[in-house]
């Protein structure tokens, strides 16, 4: 089973071609490296898998079953998850908030539906102790390291049983002892069969977490290849045009 | 590969994610309500030694009152700041819904229909600011300045720029709402803490509470995580008008007539004492209990000022003072935790 298959996925922006012909798949439990330079088109692949833009050819395979996307919470329910480069996390609230924000769980307090705090914090506890971070669901999120704020996150993503998710450049703006708590977390996900997408400019951090690793340079697939196979040299030819196609 | 889950034991990551990391007494001192709290008690504590005036069961029952229509307004201002918002027109409300109260009742309508008919005009005047801001997107000052003119214009429309001194059959009803008092305390002493604890409970404790706080801290979150913001801000310009409805009904009953005038640059007074009780401009932060006390030391400072012999005229540098000294403590604590 293929937990994600894009065929001969094109997309076109008047005679702009964004996407061109591109494939791609993923297994459960596969974490793959998405490469390519600014304007490579990884931005427009990304919209398209979290249903924000429709491809203007191709097909899309959730779980091997075609599917249409008409918008992103069409894709959430689908089982894809994003964990926006921001990480769109609220300072003033605690973790646990943070992580059901927009879905919070509620009890009833005689004829109102209140908060219900101690549900939340115990489930956002066994979250990210499943994610084996350090990370105290009643603290406020405008106290912790860029580490826990990526479980925060990804916590988020863990709450729907996501089958896929997809991460826009995690470890682009935290230190080197708080990307080895991000990569953590991702071998953790893999380690629990869910499928991964990880778009990032580093590439020490992508050699040390993904399975595979595709390049793209101008809207089309340049690289499909195991990363044991690989070398950074030639993923940076690839992505900057040194290396006409692997 | 770097992976330290071999390395710290699981009961080890469960202790740590256990842990309590502030304390009651911490979380207590961190919080500018406390801190204003505390200087307003000081400040009544000493008064009530150097001034036989300020400890009587009189003086504290005109003190209480007077604040008790700002701080009823400055809880809708409140739930408005942390949205991220601003309402300036809640004075202008305020006189709108206490002359609709006014001109209703003069025309032999009830109490009760009088009341309903101001609440919903204020909830209109709410429902226009919110949904300006929130689908026009245009910036709140701005919509609510608009809205300032609009309504104290109506209000004087309404009225023929006169005063309303007569209330019809249930008279008595409205001044005792606004003018009487229970067990001691004055009625809108009492409304003020029940709509205090309601919005405290809102806020704290409810969906819509959180999304407030959400939207004022990080809108963009807001609207990834699925919460409808636009509702969510229209609601809350809602609410504000309300509350300024509400306290225009309690200041028509206690004042015993409504002129054109009533409320004029409260907006000011309201943004202040909210402000003062640890609300955030920017968004994201306030509290009920902050903003009440910010209310009740305006006043204070007023009262003191007039028992003390001094000229009232020094009462808005007191006022000035405090809002500047507050919020320059809470940027000296940003900038010392930023440090750490």
């Amino acid at each position: 089973m293929t937990a994600l298959r894009m065929k001969a996925i094109s997309k076109h922006f008047g005679a702009i071609h964004a996407l061109d012909d591109v494939s791609l798949s993923l297994e459960p439990g596969e974490v793959l490296g998405l490469m390519g330079d600014n304007g490579a088109g990884k931005s427009t692949l990304v919209k398209i898998i979290a249903g924000n833009f429709r491809p203007s050819h191709g097909t899309i395979f959730i779980n091997d079953r075609e599917t249409v996307f008409h918008g992103p919470l069409d894709a959430r329910e689908h089982g894809i998850e994003i964990v926006y480069q921001d990480l769109a996390l609220c300072d003033n609230l605690t973790a646990a908030v943070n992580v059901f924000l927009g879905r919070e769980l509620t009890r009833s307090f005689g004829p109102f539906r209140i908060m219900d705090y101690p549900a939340m914090n115990r489930r956002a506890a066994e979250l990210f102790a499943e994610l084996k971070s350090e990370t105290r669901p009643k603290d406020k999120v405008k106290s912790m390291s860029g580490g826990q704020r990526q479980a925060v996150a990804i916590a988020r993503t863990r709450l729907s049983d996501a089958s896929i998710v997809l991460m826009d450049e995690p470890t682009a703006a935290i230190s080197v002892r708080q990307v080895a708590e991000v990569l953590n977390l991702i071998n953790e996900l893999k380690r629990q069969g869910i499928a991964v997408i990880l778009i990032s400019h580093r590439m020490p951090d992508v050699f040390a977490v993904t399975d595979r690793i595709v390049v793209l340079r101008r809207g089309t697939k340049v690289a499909d290849k195991r990363t044991e196979a690989t070398s950074p040299e030639e993923i940076t030819g690839l992505i900057t045009g040194a290396i006409e196609h692997a | 590969m770097p992976d330290r889950s071999g390395v710290r034991s699981a009961s080890a990551l469960d202790v740590a994610i256990a842990h309590q990391t502030h304390s009651v007494a911490g979380r207590l001192l961190s919080q500018q309500a406390f801190w204003i709290f505390l200087a307003a008690v000081i400040a009544c504590v000493s008064l009530s030694l150097a001034t036989e005036t300020f400890a009587t069961s009189q003086n504290l029952f005109n003190v209480t009152r007077n604040f008790a229509f700002v701080g009823i307004v400055a809880l809708g201002m409140t739930v408005v700041i942390i949205s991220g918002g601003i309402d300036l027109s809640v004075g202008s409300v305020l006189c709108l819904s206490a002359m609709v109260m006014a001109i209703s009742m003069n025309a032999g309508v009830s109490f009760v229909l009088s009341a309903a008919l101001a609440i919903g005009v204020s909830l209109l005047v709410g429902a226009v600011n919110g949904a300006l801001i929130a689908y026009l997107r245009i910036p709140a000052f701005v919509v609510t300045l608009g809205m300032l003119s609009i309504a104290r214009s109506a209000a004087m429309v309404l009225s023929d720029n006169k005063m309303v001194f007569q209330f019809g059959p249930d008279e008595d009803i409205l001044f005792w709402v606004g003018g009487g008092s229970t067990f001691g305390i004055a009625n809108p002493v009492i409304a003020l803490v029940l709509f205090g604890l309601v919005t405290g409970g809102l806020l704290n404790w409810t969906r819509w509470g959180t999304h407030i706080f959400a939207v004022g801290a990080n809108e963009k979150a807001a609207i990834l995580t699925g919460i409808s913001v636009r509702r969510t801000k229209v609601s809350v310009y809602m609410f504000s008008a309300l509350m300024a409805g509400l306290a225009g009904i309690l200041e028509a009953g206690w004042l015993g007539g409504v002129t054109t005038n009533l409320g004029q640059s409260m907006e000011l007074t309201v943004i202040a004492a909210t402000v003062i009780g640890g609300a955030n401009l920017l968004g994201g932060a306030g509290t009920v209990f902050g903003s009440i006390v910010g209310a009740a030391l305006i006043e204070v400072i007023r009262n003191c000022l007039i028992l003390l012999g001094i000229s009232t005229f020094w009462q808005g540098g007191f006022v000035g003072g405090f809002i500047i000294l507050a919020v320059a403590f809470d940027r000296l604590r940003a900038y010392r935790d930023s440090e750490i």
